[in-house]
């Protein structure tokens, strides 16, 4: 049997993470090959539903990454994106998600190392948790 | 209208010679973008970027008729604008175009070509679902109000005002203390030429203060700033200073008269002034203030001794604060920096030893209009026989600021200088590295070390009166570990001159919040971009110059000043600015009213107003920054960003989550 490969999506947002992600590809810095990211204008701007569709769609892991607090272009982005992780949290633990498959990052246009460092940490979490529950629920749906 | 309403997309996949052909098999994935429904056309091109590349892109538009563009290739933020631009010259609004990113997200962080490939196809097959659900934006314009503010009166205020009053704008300066001049009215000589200060500043001054196209509003402060670039609005509060300024002539009788000492802010303390006053000889506006803290007038309803003396009859004790409100089309904030307060910093004495002063009170006291009339003199009034001068008292510290606040090491120079010129003394300058990057600098410290100054490098432990010898006698003792000789120093002297950082203002804060400007982490403001765009903030139309922005010498700050002229006056000499398109929209059907878009957002750009018999939300455009947090709080899905709406971010989370 193939080794179990998760799909992560993170939604980076434009000034500061994706532009680090930017930056690892230029550095060329190798990372695992299962992320795949949404380029948004400013962490603040994820909206929960973005992420519990991620999740209902099969996603087996989510970073939602932007500025730091002293970085953001909108002023105080990443303060609005605490207060909807935090509810979003609970919204994800309750549905029976592991708490591993979900993070919030904050990564800085120079941090291209902490970004490749995070999808290779979270790739070996998400190999040892395993599958997400949602996806086999949706085979058995569009089944 | 089909199921598609007549969506035709076209696909455009980049090689970019080996980059991404390297490790993507971009013939697979322009195979694979034609099967995706609606795609009408899809290719691949050596360099998308190039003339013949857009061209291919331009042609396709022309010939299939499409109205969706998707380019894969290199970041969005090296090559989007390139094909929007290809876009548009073929007719195509450029928000109907999508950029997916192969190359520094995939080709070049990836090895295994299959699993690369693979991804390069998600990634485009997202961009089209994305671009399905794109729609044309306007691009919009206002004009510009060609009046500038600045805000600070110091070198960096006075200079900005100036450059743009002399192409024949209007400027208003404001400035919170009774005259501008800020701190370089302070220094005396100015490194590394030992030009006078204010010889060279207050020239200056003046030509602010009769300059036709400049409307001085000192000792009057910011209140409250609404609008956005090219338009704001701006109030502000014009303290009372119980002296009417049309009719003040300056005299300075007042002052003979006035029975009230207290310390002068002008002369760090180390001087008196009276209750009225005027802060320095040069001060402009040459007008009197009353302290009403101090006033015994205001104490105690008594005095009125200014008043009797005044001949010009400008003495008005029932005058009160004034607000006022003025329109301007950019802001020069210019608002200087504190000085660190030593007295923290227990060990060195400051506050408890009378002969261990700042460097601030050094430049008063070698000034020749300072208390001692430019002699080097100790509290007592004796002349010092040795002198320490103590470098990075409070920068390159991580218990209080960990940046250099670049000025120090080429004034404790000058100071060596000067004491060395003037008296007899010994000096020694304890350092821990010398910094002297500017013009003429390094020549300036290879002439003072060759001037008898005695050099020590390290950081000082501490400054003590507790001598264990009869020369120590009567002395300060400095204890510094001299780390090129690996050796601990006793430095028997006289005076100790501490060279304290410059930090930034207690209120920045406040200010920051009143214009929506940033703070980085040692808390001055922020700049757009610290190598590209350094004069520029993350609020458009306003701009920063001077030691708000960090510690800088005069010739940096005077540069930088000049250069947010440059700025304000570009923007004026366009005379209309282009508005970000994708910005926040409500569906005023949805929405309730609720008021959580105007409470979420930090630019004031949504209002909930009455409209046709209930409340709605409405967006300022102008304003708006499109950063979503208000349409994440918006409990009804009224509010949305253009060009990153909902169903297009849904979209690209469907097509990546598709295994």
């Amino acid at each position: 049997m193939n080794e179990f490969e998760p799909v992560i999506i993170a939604f980076c947002c434009n000034w500061c993470t994706y532009a680090a992600a930017d930056i690892a590809g230029t550095s060329r810095i190798q990372y695992p090959h299962n992320v795949n990211i949404v380029r948004v204008m400013c962490s603040g701007m994820v909206d929960p539903i973005y992420v519990l569709r991620a999740f209902e769609g099969g996603a087996d892991g989510v970073i939602i990454a932007g500025c730091s607090y002293v970085d953001c272009h909108y002023i105080n982005g990443p303060v609005k994106c605490d207060a909807m992780f935090e509810r979003l949290k609970g919204i994800v633990h309750t549905l029976g998600l592991e708490d591993e498959r979900l993070r919030r990052e904050m990564i800085s246009t120079s941090e291209s190392i902490v970004f490749a460092h995070v999808v290779e940490e979270m790739v070996g979490q998400l190999k040892k948790v395993g599958p997400s529950p949602f996806r086999k629920v949706r085979e058995d749906i569009t089944v | 209208m089909d199921r598609n309403g007549h969506r035709k997309i076209g696909v455009y996949v980049c090689h970019c010679g080996l980059n991404i052909a390297g490790t993507v098999d971009v013939e697979k994935v322009a195979e694979y973008a034609g099967t995706l429904d609606v795609v009408v056309v899809s290719r691949h091109y050596k360099y998308m970027c190039s003339e013949p590349g857009q061209a291919i892109i331009k042609d396709d538009i022309k010939q299939y008729e499409l109205n969706r563009v998707v380019v894969a290739s290199c970041s969005p933020r090296m090559h989007e604008l390139t094909f929007r631009a290809a876009c548009q010259d073929a007719g195509l609004n450029p928000y109907l175009y999508e950029h997916a990113n192969i190359r520094e997200q995939c080709s070049w962080v990836h090895k295994n070509r299959e699993l690369a490939t693979e991804k390069a196809k998600a990634l485009v097959r997202a961009a089209v679902r994305r671009v399905f659900y794109q729609e044309p934006l306007e691009v919009k314009e206002a004009p510009v109000n060609p009046n500038v503010l600045v805000v600070g009166g110091g070198i960096a205020g006075i200079q900005a005002a100036l450059d743009i009053a002399n192409g024949e704008h209007k400027v208003y300066l404001v400035e919170r203390e009774p005259s501008i001049g800020g701190h370089m009215a302070q220094l005396d000589r100015t490194f590394p030429t030992l030009d006078c200060s204010e010889c060279i500043l207050t020239p200056k001054m003046t030509e602010v203060g009769h300059h036709p196209f400049i409307e001085l509003l000192a000792y009057s402060e910011v209140e409250a700033v609404s609008g956005s670039i090219g338009n704001f609005k701006v109030k502000v509060r014009k303290k009372a200073r119980y002296v009417d300024e049309s009719k003040c002539i300056g005299c300075g009788v007042c002052e003979e008269k006035c029975p009230w000492k207290v310390d002068s802010e002008f002369e760090v303390g180390l001087a008196k002034r009276k209750a009225i006053y005027i802060p320095f000889a040069q001060a402009i506006p040459n007008v009197a203030t009353i302290d009403r803290e101090h006033c015994a007038y205001f104490k105690t309803g008594k005095c009125r001794a200014c008043e009797k003396f005044c001949e010009a009859k400008a003495i008005d004790f029932e005058q009160t604060d004034e607000s006022i409100e003025i329109e301007v089309g950019s802001i020069i904030i210019t608002t200087g920096y504190d000085i660190f307060d030593p007295s923290v910093i227990s060990q060195y004495g400051y506050g408890r030893y009378e002969n261990v002063i700042t460097s601030l009170e050094f430049e008063r006291i070698t000034c020749a209009g300072g208390p001692t009339g430019g002699r080097i003199l100790l509290k007592d009034g004796r002349e010092p026989e040795s002198v320490a001068i103590i470098h990075c008292v409070g920068s390159r510290d991580q218990r209080y600021h960990e940046y250099c606040s670049r000025v120090c090491c080429m004034y404790g120079l000058k100071y060596a200088h000067l004491i060395r010129e003037f008296t007899n003394a010994k000096v020694y300058e304890m350092y821990i590295d010398m910094r002297c990057f500017g013009e003429g600098y390094e020549e300036f410290y290879k002439r003072i070390s060759e001037e008898g100054v005695k050099f020590i490098r390290g950081k000082v432990a501490r400054v003590t009166d507790r001598t264990i010898s009869e020369e120590e006698k009567g002395k300060l003792i400095v204890l510094v570990e001299d780390t090129l000789l690996g050796k601990m120093i006793r430095a028997p002297v006289d005076m100790v001159i501490l060279c304290i950082a410059l930090e930034p203002r207690s209120d920045t804060e406040q200010v920051a919040k009143i214009f929506s400007l940033n703070q980085r982490a040692d808390g001055f403001f922020m700049e757009r971009h610290v190598k590209l765009d350094p004069v520029a903030t993350a609020s458009d139309g306003v701009f920063i110059a001077g030691c708000c922005e960090g510690p800088k010498d005069i010739p940096d700050t005077v540069a930088q000043a000049s250069a947010a002229a440059a700025k304000a006056l570009s923007l004026i000499s366009k005379g209309r600015i282009t508005l970000e398109a994708a910005t926040a929209h409500v569906d005023e059907i949805l929405c309730q009213g609720c008021g959580r878009c105007e409470e979420t957002c930090d630019f004031h750009a949504p209002k909930v107003i009455h409209k046709d018999g209930r409340w709605v939300s409405t967006v300022n455009e102008t304003v708006c920054k499109g950063c979503g947090a208000c349409a994440v709080v918006c409990p009804t899905g009224a509010m949305s960003i253009r060009n990153f709406t909902r169903k297009q971010i849904l979209s690209i989370v469907d097509a990546l989550v598709e295994v």
